[in-house]
């Protein structure tokens, strides 16, 4: 079973704010699915490479240019943040 | 349905503006019951219709799916149209593009009337989980739709669109559409472009179609696959003959494989039955059946329980308040206490992001952490890679490989309670196909009566990688041989 202390660290690691009512609850429900894994232990895989791209495509090329969003673009993109201050994105400090 | 309406549209029996009210009126009607769509684009869809109509008014020729009602699952960006996923975090985002599959079937004239209901980020198997309303299954409205494109599967049941697209990563195409009684259609990994689809995990997600019919899917697939220079892990394939010109009806002498280890002893015997039935249906129409091992699919489940959150953790990093969607700031219960940027991250993912979300973040985030990364992630691609082996020697003897799509039919709301194990194991015969990257249908194969309703029940069809072709003639056969009976 995680300790508190562990789920408080995913949890912080994650980016998700929680309370401590609900460590409680996380502690169980991701330790149930971490348990459901165990089984994965038991399949031999030394000599087996992890998989890639699954239908074996491997790195796709393509010329490096620009696509012009345009002003219209560029708005309807803007439109989507939450905050903005003179045409920049606001956010709080970082420390 | 499509060819259908398509020919009356040509024959002038009907326009398409008068196809486009009628399934909007559907949706006014019907919607407010079955909660298929989070928003219903009447505006755009008639403009789309007009086009149409001002085609055939000049005498040009018109694609089969131009006029014809389709709608889109939330996660897939319509340009200048709302696109929540099911989620909180995103319900004022604007799409400012079209996802490239919505580029395409634009340019046949397809008429777009909404988008759907789903479970959050696409993460369930019931649309339980969606923020926002419940959709019900309309064969019974006492049960689920299934998951997570329970909203497309609803809207095409319920006569509110004739087509939809939906995505899946686990199943979440063919789950709702063997609930519904409908089919759906999971492509090849790569066949069809994620370009402006909100990602839930990359290495799995698949946009694919459900329709009435096999020849529906069909004709949606065919106007959505192609390589994509926007989604370099698409790739071309085929030699451009639509897939409806596949479906002869004929399949003797295509090798159908069923593997033991999807029929086991726990096999709900209603279920077994369905699909024996089937299976006898397939030899007569001259197939033959052989039984084949997939011996490490037992562990699907469980590799697909890491890998998936690991990709999710990881694709949901960018719900952060900062440049889209919801943002929390000085809330009155904070959480960090402080005034900082971090604040920001910890208060907005809390509010934003439903129960199943966090779980599947915070599961990932542990997986992907120093000091568990080789013994889940990197223990989970070995086994994925095993996984991948096993069909590739089944495909050296058998065409396609069948099973049930679900273990058992449409559940009633709230029956999986919050255990979300028992959520998961919906997920069974489905998540095999994501991990090995290879196409996938269902079709509706039986029903099995509960409370004197008719509940559907589909059969599920694999096939060799970028061999949608054989997927689709096989489970057309069945169709025609079913509509016979």
């Amino acid at each position: 079973m995680l300790s508190k202390e562990e789920v408080k660290n995913i949890a912080l690691l994650a980016r998700i704010g929680i309370k401590d009512k609900e460590i409680d609850r996380y502690r169980k429900d991701l330790s149930a699915i971490l348990d459901f894994f165990c089984e994965l232990e038991s399949v031999a895989t030394d000599d087996v490479e992890p998989i890639g791209h699954i239908t074996g495509t491997t790195g796709a090329a393509r010329a490096d240019v620009t696509v012009a969003f345009g002003d219209a673009g560029v708005r309807d993109i803007l439109k989507n943040v939450p905050e903005l201050k003179n045409g920049f994105i606001k956010v709080k400090s970082v420390f | 349905m499509i060819r259908d309406l398509h020919n009356q549209l040509v024959a002038g029996e009907v326009t398409a503006t008068k196809l486009a009210e009628q399934y909007l009126r559907a949706i006014e009607e019907k919607d407010g019951d079955i909660g298929a769509y989070l928003t219903t684009l009447r505006t755009q869809a008639l403009e789309a219709a007009s086009l149409v109509d001002a085609r055939l008014a000049r005498g040009e020729s018109i694609d089969l799916l131009a006029g014809i009602p389709g709608a889109i699952k939330d996660n897939i960006c319509v340009a200048g149209v709302r696109a929540t996923a099911g989620s909180k975090i995103l319900d004022n985002y604007i799409a400012p593009y079209d996802a490239t599959v919505i580029e395409k079937l634009k340019a046949r004239g397809a008429v777009i009337v909404g988008k759907t209901n789903m479970d959050e980020f696409a993460m369930g198997s019931s649309t339980e989980s969606s923020a926002y309303r419940k959709t019900k299954n309309p064969v019974d409205t006492e049960r689920v739709p299934g998951g997570s494109s329970g909203g497309s599967a609803a809207a095409v049941a319920a006569g509110e669109a004739v087509w939809s697209l939906g995505s899946d990563t686990g199943g979440s195409i063919r789950q709702p559409a063997s609930f519904c009684g409908l089919v759906g259609l999971k492509p090849t990994y790569g066949r069809v472009s994620r370009f402006g689809l909100i990602a839930m995990a990359s290495s799995l997600d698949q946009i694919g179609p459900f329709g009435t019919s096999v020849e529906d899917v069909a004709i949606v697939f065919s106007r959505i696959a192609g390589s994509d220079a926007h989604d370099a892990t698409t790739a071309e394939s085929g030699n451009g003959k639509p897939f409806e010109d596949y479906l002869t009806g004929d399949i003797r002498g295509l090798s159908i494989g069923v593997p033991k280890e999807y029929f086991s002893d726990t096999l709900d015997p209603r279920v077994r039955a369905a699909a024996d039935q089937a299976i006898e249906r397939f030899k007569e129409l001259g197939a033959t059946i052989k039984e084949i091992s997939l011996p490490h699919s037992i562990y699907a489940l469980a590799v697909y329980y890491i890998l998936m959150p690991s990709e999710v953790s990881s694709n949901l990093a960018r719900f952060d308040g900062i440049k889209y969607g919801l943002r929390v700031n000085d809330a009155e219960d904070s959480m960090a206490g402080t005034s900082t940027l971090l604040e920001t991250y910890l208060d907005t993912r809390r509010v934003g992001f439903g129960a199943e979300v966090k779980r599947r973040v915070m599961l990932g985030t542990y997986a992907l952490s120093a000091g568990y990364y080789d013994a889940y992630y990197k223990k989970a691609q070995k086994v994925r890679a095993l996984i991948r082996q096993d069909f590739e020697a089944a495909f050296e003897d058998v065409d396609l490989i069948f099973s049930p799509t679900t273990p058992e039919p449409a559940f009633r709301f709230g029956e999986k309670g919050d255990d979300p194990l028992k959520m998961y194991l919906s997920d069974i015969y489905t998540v095999t196909a994501n991990l090995a990257g290879v196409p996938a249908i269902s079709f509706p194969m039986g029903t099995i009566a509960e409370d004197g309703k008719e509940l559907p029940l589909g059969g599920q069809l694999m096939g060799r990688w970028f061999d949608e072709e054989t997927v689709l003639r096989a489970a057309d056969a069945f169709e025609k041989q079913t509509a016979k009976k």
